[in-house]
């Protein structure tokens, strides 16, 4: 995607195909020979630990429904067959429910380090745009699939994000019991949300493609900031990224196993092994670990003006995802990477502190503490974005950012005077 | 060439292709609209859902101060057979002091029997018997109701709804 391609393929079969379907150029010039900044740390490693998680929980998924019963009446028993009657059952519910765990953990880590270094910033503002909306499917596709097992969690959860619907004004009701299929979440609701949630992954599947190909018309963004100049700031996909991103694969995966094997129930929560009563809601209704921050948003959220709180709870969620989206015309430096803008750096870290500060509230009971700490820190959450970012751009000195990302990776020894030296001893560093 | 006319669509008359291409525009839409709404409706509650839209409450097993809850459309049903005092208790608030003004009167059929859906009116938990107000308490985010199922405690912005019903003898309700 970097140019016409070069790619010659060395059997006759190989040239056969080529000239009918060209898809060996297309990996060629994508994940052969195209040129990454030399300078990307670990943390650019999470886009392949994403695409191997998402392959890793359709192929679970997939395997599950073959056992799985979307009906209310054999749902919660059909998850205990699997776990107990079902060859390797066990093993591949706790590596999808797991997996969701991990799935979220790597989207936040890859979220927080686009924000960090300005991955946002033109020119990869529909790249950007594209993740968010990766984000919000894989949302809707964690809340359908934690309801089918049926358990209490299960039931009530579905409950009470379903009811967030019945907050739009005048047709809210009618759209609740739409989604329902019924007057309450029910048998039809559990059959949809299974139908659903089969759909969404192939959904983002999709999704992820239009992202990959955004990503490889600019390229990737670096810890620097600046992009490559000349062949000097790049090297080739392969082998440099391949192996890079199998081995972060590898140890993540190690991470991910260990979950799986020794505390396999560690992100769930024990009413939801208790059969969905309709009857009965639990003590305390808890998200999963990675909604909490929208939940205590959702909780704490006061009536605005003439907008009730229930429905300004409702749109202060939905609006703390959706504001992301608009982050490439929020922030408003010119500088990219965080490394670079030390009053920003405090700020960001900073919003990664209210961020768990927010999911710490938010899987703890109501109380008027609470409460008050939620909405002390849902104003700097959107502060951050509305007030910060804007002004921040406006009002900061960043510091020098390099000429070249040969620069940043030679240091103070590659300033632009000295590059002749340097490409004279290219094992100074790294 | 014959069909010169054609390659000039700036004509005053319109062409046979302009007419094609309204006509199909327009079949189309409205083919489109007439498969997407099937689409959408089926998920509207079907037949056999609404089937089940009444249940029966035999009265006669509830005490003075006893709740029970019975399922109605897949929802809990609160039936409180109240006792004289806690009808006077709630009938004594003004109407002031209510988040969603009501009187009790409006709420019951018969003095002391309130009927109440046990859906809360934030999110849709069900409140459990509890509270500072001789009602219910809901588990989920904290609201609390008195024992006419009125909010008197936040966030639940509505009183628990109460449900058509009827009394078909005295110690018989149908609610639906």
């Amino acid at each position: 995607m970097s140019g016409p391609s070069t790619y010659v393929p060395k059997s006759a079969i190989g040239k056969w195909f080529e000239q009918r379907l060209p898809i060996g150029g297309l990996i060629h010039s994508s994940f052969v020979v195209f040129p990454n900044p030399r300078n990307l740390n670990y943390f650019w490693t999470f886009g392949a630990i994403l695409a191997f998680m998402l392959v890793a929980q359709i192929a679970t998924g997939v395997t599950l429904a073959m056992h799985y019963i979307p009906d209310a009446r054999f749902a919660f028993n059909s998850v205990e067959h699997i776990m107990r009657d079902v060859n390797y059952g066990w093993l591949l519910r706790y590596l999808h429910s797991n997996g969701a765990t991990m799935f979220f953990l790597a989207v936040y880590i890859h979220m927080l380090r686009g924000l960090y270094y300005g991955s946002y910033k033109a020119p990869r503002e529909v790249l950007w745009i594209l993740g968010v909306i990766i984000f919000l499917l894989m949302m809707a596709t964690a809340f359908m699939g934690y309801v089918l097992p049926w358990g209490q969690m299960s039931f009530w959860g579905a409950t009470v994000i379903t009811n967030l619907f019945s907050a739009i004004p005048l047709v809210g009701n009618y759209i609740t019991t739409w989604l329902w299929g019924g007057f309450s979440v029910g048998d039809p609701t559990l059959n949809r949300f299974f139908a659903l949630h089969y759909l969404l992954p192939f959904m983002i599947a999709g999704v992820v493609v239009l992202h990959i190909w955004a990503l490889h018309v600019p390229g990737s963004n670096n810890p620097a900031g600046v992009e490559p100049k000349t062949s000097k700031d790049t090297l080739p996909f392969h082998p440099y990224f391949t192996i890079k991103d199998t081995f972060a694969v590898v140890c993540f995966a190690i991470f991910f196993a260990w979950f799986v094997f020794f505390v396999p129930n560690y992100f769930g929560h024990a009413d939801n092994y208790n059969p969905a009563n309709p009857l009965v809601t639990p003590q305390e209704i808890v998200p999963e670990w990675y909604f909490l921050p929208y939940y205590a948003i959702l909780r704490s959220t006061p009536n605005i003006l003439f907008i009730p709180a229930k429905l300004a709870g409702v749109l202060a969620m939905f609006g703390s995802i959706a504001v992301f989206a608009f982050l490439p015309w929020l922030d408003t430096s010119k500088v990219r990477s965080g490394s670079y803008r030390p009053v920003f750096r405090v700020f960001f870290w900073a919003f990664v502190l209210c961020g768990i500060g927010l999911g710490y509230l938010g899987s703890q009971p109501v109380t008027e503490g609470t409460i008050l700490a939620g909405r002390i820190l849902l104003l700097c959450y959107f502060a951050f974005f509305l007030i910060v970012l804007p002004l921040l751009g406006l009002l900061e000195t960043p510091l020098q950012v390099p000429a070249s990302i040969a620069d940043a990776v030679l240091g103070s020894h590659g300033s632009s005077t000295m590059l002749k030296g340097a490409s004279a001893e290219p094992s100074v560093k790294g | 060439m014959t069909d010169m006319t054609m390659a000039k669509p700036n004509m005053a008359e319109p062409t046979r292709r302009d007419i094609l291409y309204v006509a199909t525009a327009a079949v189309g839409v409205v083919g489109v609209a007439a498969v997407i709404w099937p689409l959408i409706d089926q998920m509207n509650p079907d037949l056999s859902t609404l089937a089940l839209s009444k249940t029966e409450i035999d009265l006669k097993p509830i005490a003075p101060g006893q709740n029970i809850v019975v399922k109605w459309q897949g929802k809990p049903v609160f039936v409180r057979n109240r006792p004289p005092k806690m009808v006077a208790e709630v009938r004594a608030v003004p109407l002031s002091q209510l988040i969603d003004p009501e009187t009790d009167q409006a709420r019951v059929k018969v003095a002391n029997w309130l009927i109440v859906v046990g859906v809360c009116t934030h999110l849709g938990c069900t409140p459990n018997v509890g509270g500072d107000y001789d009602g219910w308490l809901c588990p989920c985010h904290g609201s609390q109701y008195d024992a006419s199922g009125r909010v008197r405690h936040g966030p639940a912005p509505l009183n628990l709804l109460v449900p058509t019903y009827e009394f078909k003898t005295p110690t018989s309700v149908v609610v639906g």
